[in-house]
C-alpha cells in the first residue's frame, strides 16, 4: 500500500510538474549585491504575472522572503532564481533576503 | 550567536512540535519510537543533501524546483498523516488487545509505521534545510566565527526540542480515552494545514493559477510570522492573511479526513474498543 502511494504521488507530482508553468506578462529583475537589493524598489501593474529574476551576486546563499507575496526562495551565491507572483492587487508587497535582512529590504510597487 | 539560535528555532519549531504529536499520538503502537528516530536521521541526512544540491534543485523545471519539490513534500506529508489517522481509527480494537496483553499482537509488519517515519522525515529535512543554508552562508559571510555559529544553532535546536517535549508531555498528561481523540484533531489539523500552504507553494510554482486576495488581515492580532504565530500556524494551518482558496482547501481537507475515517470506522465496536483500554 505504502509502495502504491508513493508511486502515485511521484507519478502524479511528475506529470504535473512538467507541464509548462504559467507564463508571466511582466518579467522584472532584480539583483542581490552585498547583501542589497538593487534597485530596492521595483514596479508592476496591477493584475499582471510577473516574473522576477533574482541574481544573487554574492558568494554565499540567501532566501528572497517576502510574507506579502507569500514566496520564499533560496537563491545560492553566484546563481540566478525565479520567483512567479500575481495577479496582484495595487499597493506594496515588501520583501527582504532571509539571511541578511538587516539589509536586505525591498519593496515592490503594484499599481 | 542570539540572532542564529532564534532563527534555527523558528525553524526548527514546527518539525518538533510534529514530532511532539506524532510520538504523542502513537503512545501505544510498539515501534513507533524507533521509526520517529530514524525518521529523523533520515530528515537530517536530507537537509544536509538538500543544502549541498540547493543549486541543482533551484535551476530545475525552469527555476520552479524548490516550489515543486516544497508543493510534492507537503501532500506527501499529508496523505501520510491521513492514512495514519484512518488506520488508527480503523485498528483501534486490535491496538487496545495488543495493550492489554490478549489477541495476537499487532505485527509491526501491518503497522503503518513507515508512515510516521515519513512524516517526520519531510518535516525534519524541509525545516533542516533551510536551517543549514542559513548557517551555511553566514558562516560563509564571516561575520561570525563557526564556534559562535555552533553554538547558535545548538541553543536554537535546544529550544524546537523543548516545544516539542513541551507537547509531548503536555498530551500524555491527557487521560487515555480522551487521548486517541486528541491526538487525531490534532493530526487532522496539521494535514490541513499543511494543506492550505501546499496551495501556496503550487501556486508558486505556477502549476495552479490563483488569485491571492486575503480574506481577512488578523496580522496585528497574532502575527504569522511571530512565534506564537508560528506555533498556531503549524498546530491549526493558522494564516494571517489567508486567500480563499487556502481557505477552502483547509476546510476541505478537514472533512474529507473526517469523512474516511468515519468510514473506516465502520460498526461501534471500534470506538468502545478503543474507549476500553481504560
Amino acid at each position: 500500500m505504502l509502495n502504491r502511494s508513493i508511486l502515485t504521488t511521484s507519478l502524479m507530482g511528475l506529470l504535473i510538474a512538467f507541464c509548462a508553468p504559467a507564463l508571466a506578462d511582466e518579467k522584472i529583475a532584480l539583483t542581490l549585491k552585498d547583501h542589497v537589493f538593487i534597485p530596492d524598489k521595483i514596479q508592476a501593474p496591477a493584475g499582471t504575472k510577473i516574473e522576477i529574476t533574482v541574481k544573487n551576486m554574492d558568494s554565499g546563499a540567501d532566501e528572497f522572503d517576502s510574507r506579502d507575496l507569500k514566496r520564499e526562495k533560496v537563491i545560492p551565491g553566484g546563481k540566478e532564481g525565479i520567483v512567479l507572483v500575481g495577479p496582484l492587487q495595487p499597493g506594496e508587497y515588501h520583501f527582504q533576503g532571509e539571511y541578511h535582512a538587516k539589509t536586505a529590504q525591498g519593496v515592490l510597487v503594484v499599481k | 550567536m542570539l540572532a542564529a539560535s532564534v532563527i534555527v528555532f523558528r525553524e526548527v519549531l514546527e518539525a518538533a512540535l510534529i514530532i511532539g504529536i506524532v510520538l504523542a499520538a502513537t503512545q501505544t503502537v510498539s515501534g513507533s519510537r524507533k521509526m520517529v528516530a530514524i525518521g529523523i536521521v533520515f530528515g537530517v541526512l536530507g537537509a544536509v543533501l538538500l543544502a549541498l544540491f540547493a543549486d541543482f534543485l533551484s535551476s530545475l523545471l525552469q527555476g520552479t524546483g524548490q516550489d515543486v519539490f516544497n508543493a510534492a513534500a507537503m501532500i506527501l506529508a499529508v496523505c501520510m498523516l491521513a492514512w495514519h489517522n484512518i488506520w488508527m481509527t480503523k485498528h483501534g480494537r486490535e491496538m487496545s488487545d495488543e495493550m492489554k496483553g490478549i489477541g495476537r499482537s499487532v505485527s509491526s509488519g501491518s503497522k503503518p509505521l513507515h508512515v510516521l517515519g515519513i512524516v517526520v522525515a519531510i518535516a525534519v529535512l524541509r525545516e533542516g534545510g533551510e536551517c543549514v543554508l542559513f548557517l551555511w552562508g553566514i558562516a560563509s559571510s564571516g561575520t561570525t566565527t563557526f564556534w559562535d555559529m555552533a553554538q547558535g544553532g545548538v541553543m536554537g535546536i535546544g529550544a524546537g526540542v523543548a516545544l516539542g517535549a513541551t507537547i509531548y508531555f503536555g498530551l500524555l498528561g491527557i487521560p487515555m480515552r480522551h487521548l486517541f481523540i486528541i491526538t487525531s484533531w490534532m493530526i487532522t489539523l496539521l494535514a490541513a494545514g499543511m494543506a492550505a500552504q501546499a496551495v501556496i507553494f503550487l501556486s508558486a510554482a505556477g502549476l495552479i493559477d490563483i488569485v491571492d486576495q486575503p480574506l481577512w488581515d488578523s496580522s496585528a492580532f497574532l502575527d504569522e510570522d511571530s512565534i506564537a504565530g508560528r506555533i498556531l500556524h503549524t498546530l491549526t494551518g493558522y494564516s494571517d492573511r489567508p486567500n480563499a482558496v487556502q481557505l477552502a482547501v483547509w476546510i476541505g481537507t478537514i472533512l474529507l479526513i473526517a469523512l474516511l475515517t468515519k468510514w473506516a470506522k465502520g460498526g461501534p465496536t471500534e470506538i468502545k474498543a478503543v474507549q476500553q483500554v481504560q
